[in-house]
């Protein structure tokens, strides 16, 4: 299976491991992964701003560089949610400005084959067990947008129950926002860091070395709290914890 | 916190107090947090709650597209009932309206039931400029018009105070209104209530004019509906011999089989009840209903559109009007549970308010340009909504309107919004970043210059991103971007190496 990686603008900047990370681990299990060097970024900070009208050159790109593709594989579930949630409603705002069905239809085809990393592994390549070893204590922030956006359920947390040597501790109010939410976090700095400032207490009264999500962009948000308060945690993403093997073990 | 709203900060300085006030903060979170385990374990009793809210959804929306006709049906079937129906375009009509009804009775106090309504149109400040005085009889309302403070939940405006500070209140402000607190009242629960309960007593007895709002009306049969827990609703709605109530024309349900499911999903998002303790239904006057029962003898239904017809006309933001006051995301939003109620500037606060205040008063105030980014788009308040509405779309369409303004009905006219003021430089750096992602060649020249010159990153940022800074860390640049590594490495086929 011949799929893409959509690491998004991100991960691609900031987070390369966790590109490598997933090239590694869908590579380990099978799968022929292409980056499309054309590929920028989906468009969600301006759509989520206010800007959509700025979004959907960006939404045509992705289109247009990730159509020819069987399956597209992002390890973000907001960046994730937006393709899939956020461009057939981008489509259907076109439709009611009077504009007609060009940007739906332009959109449509990427719109199903988009997968967060998660989900592609347990739906479609129907794997929990990815082979992976990592040695850690670990806690697992579920985030928005793959939590109540894509509806990611329990799948990372099976993904990471079954991996070697790994013991899973529960996060308590898990599900309660980190408080990054894009540009939120500048334009409600204060909010933001209280809310985040609580995740980490959360997170360190668990006792893990580790606080693993499926999306880099809150994690820089969490990461960033918890070097400020010294906590000594880090921040992981969960492609990093399912590439790491025994042989080849996550720094 | 006292007075109106009028001329508040953006929310996020007046979030900043809130945030950074360690009692408030304790308030807030026990009681969300706990509220909102409750709700959660009330409404997984239900099988059936997915059909339920969506049933919700549908005759909301059903009602709104056909409210003209449904509107008319009410009219005839309260004034059939007996009751005298005034239609008011506005706040300023509205208040008008009821103080001239007042006015006319010769009385000069009225007895309150809890109403998100009268509230919005400031009616209390609006009567006591006209030598009115109106008395609050929900507890909480009642130790927020004691304490000069404002409300600050939709459902529990005083959620901001704790038992101590209730107290406090009671003892120093009892006297002012009415009868005094007991000697040596203390914080336990049943004395607080006790202590109100004598209170609001005496006025009950002694009023002659009860204003309400209601929270449903059956257009069918022309009936209210009021859903309260304490019982002082029903005190206000059967003793005084005139009642006026205030309510908003998208309060209507067609049928009573449509108020059937409302009354099961609103208790349970509100107050994680199965059923509701006093539910008070009222058609007319009691003469219409040939002098039996309880009731007043005269009835006057004041319908409050207030920006409603406008909201309406929105075809996004029309489904906040399905919103039926229940509360549930309040108690489940991580930025109201910091921020407060009080921050948000209006009588809805939350996330409900985030949508509602910049629709039905516009985006033109600081205040309401800004409600729409009170939220990190978490999602928990559609989760939870008995109606389905997608608050985080709502919000995202408001925040389009902030910054590209643009086609909206104001006091039933089509006007074109300018763009929102203060939002120039994030405009030209969200459209320098399309440039920019809209070109791959251009967006590695970026990433290559961030890694390059990397050694020579500020540990904190000036301008605006010292919103970032100021609590968080900034990542560390890599030494190469993903897409260079890619490229060198043929995809990590070839040796991996280092970045040069």
């Amino acid at each position: 299976m011949r799929v893409a990686l959509f690491l998004t603008c991100v991960n691609d900047t900031l987070y390369p491991e966790t590109g490598r990370a997933v090239v590694k681990l869908l590579t380990r299990l099978g799968v022929e992964v292409d980056f499309p060097m054309a590929q920028t970024c989906c468009g969600q900070a301006h759509y989520n701003t206010g800007y959509r009208h700025e979004a959907e050159p960006l939404a045509r790109h992705f289109s247009d560089v990730f159509e020819e593709y069987e399956a597209i594989v992002t390890p973000s579930g907001s960046c994730g949610a937006m393709v899939r949630e956020l461009y057939p409603r981008m489509g259907e705002r076109a439709r009611a400005e009077g504009r007609g069905e060009a940007l739906a239809a332009t959109l449509a085809p990427v719109v199903p084959k988009t997968y967060e990393l998660t989900e592609f592994l347990v739906d479609v390549l129907a794997v929990t067990d990815v082979g992976a070893y990592y040695p850690h204590t670990v806690t697992y922030h579920p985030t928005c947008h793959g939590l109540r956006g894509l509806g990611l359920g329990d799948r990372p947390r099976r993904l990471l129950q079954a991996v070697g040597g790994l013991e899973l501790v529960e996060l308590p109010g898990a599900d309660e926002c980190c408080g990054f939410g894009g540009t939120f976090a500048l334009k409600n700095p204060d909010v933001s860091a209280a809310m985040g400032a609580d995740k980490v207490r959360n997170a360190e009264s668990t006792g893990a070395q580790v606080l693993c999500a499926a999306d880099n962009s809150c994690l820089m948000h969490i990461g960033g709290t918890m070097t400020r308060l010294r906590t000594g945690m880090r921040p992981v993403h969960i492609a990093e914890i399912l590439a790491s093997t025994e042989r080849e073990p996550a720094r | 916190m006292s007075g109106t709203f009028v001329g508040m900060p953006a929310f996020p300085e007046a979030a900043r107090e809130a945030v950074a006030d360690p009692t408030l903060r304790g308030n807030l979170r026990h009681a969300t947090h706990t509220i909102r385990a409750k709700r959660a374990a009330a409404v997984a009793e239900m099988s059936d709650w997915v059909e339920l809210r969506e049933a919700g959804r549908r005759i909301k929306d059903h009602t709104l597209r056909r409210l003209d006709r449904y509107l008319v049906q009410l009219e005839e079937a309260v004034t059939a009932a007996g009751g005298t129906v005034h239609w008011a375009a506005d706040a300023d009509e509205a208040n008008r309206i009821v103080t001239r009804l007042v006015k006319e009775t010769g009385e000069s106090e009225v007895v309150k039931v809890k109403s998100m309504a009268t509230q919005e149109i400031g009616l209390n400040e609006a009567l006591e400029a006209e030598g009115i005085r109106a008395y609050e009889t929900d507890l909480a309302e009642l130790i927020v018009q004691l304490g000069r403070d404002r409300p600050s939940h939709i459902l529990v405006p005083a959620i901001h105070r704790n038992r101590g500070e209730i107290r406090d209140i009671f003892r120093a402000e009892m006297g002012e209104w009415g009868r005094p607190a007991p000697e040596g009242l203390t914080d336990t629960p049943a004395e607080l209530a006790e202590a109100a309960r004598l209170h609001l007593r005496e006025k009950f007895l002694r009023a002659k004019v009860g204003i309400s709002g209601a929270n449903f009306m059956v257009a069918e049969t022309g009936t209210l509906v009021v859903v309260e827990s304490e019982g002082n609703g029903r005190m206000c709605l059967t003793l005084p011999e005139t009642l006026i109530s205030v309510v908003g024309i998208e309060k209507i349900v067609p049928t009573w089989r449509d108020l059937e499911v409302f009354l099961q999903t609103l208790p349970r998002s509100s107050t994680a009840e199965r059923m509701n303790p006093y539910t008070s239904t009222w058609t007319g006057t009691r003469d219409g209903d040939a002098g039996e029962g309880d009731g007043p003898r005269t009835f006057h239904l004041v319908l409050l559109d207030n920006g409603r017809t406008d909201t309406l006309a929105d075809e996004v933001g029309r489904q906040a009007l399905r919103c039926i006051r229940c509360s549930a995301c309040l108690n489940v939003c991580p930025v109201y549970e910091r921020a407060g109620g009080h921050a948000y500037g209006s009588v809805y606060p939350g996330p409900i308010g985030a949508i509602l205040s910049p629709q039905l008063r516009g985006t033109g105030s600081e205040i309401d340009a800004s409600l729409p980014y009170a939220s990190s788009l978490c999602g928990a308040c559609y989760e939870v909504c008995p109606v389905a509405i997608d608050i985080p779309e709502v919000l995202v369409h408001l925040r389009e309107r902030v910054v590209e303004g643009g086609l909206v009905t104001r006091e039933g006219n089509k006007v074109v919004l300018k763009p929102a003021r203060g939002h120039a430089a994030e405009r030209a750096a969200m459209r320098a970043a399309r440039w920019a992602f809209s070109r791959p060649g251009a967006l590695r020249a970026g990433q290559r210059l961030a890694s390059r010159t990397r050694a020579l990153h500020p540990r904190t940022l000036p301008g605006p991103g010292r919103a970032w800074s100021a609590a968080r860390d900034l990542p560390a640049v890599p030494a190469e971007p993903f897409r260079d590594w890619w490229q060198r490495t043929n995809g990590g086929t070839t040796e991996e190496g280092t970045a040069k």
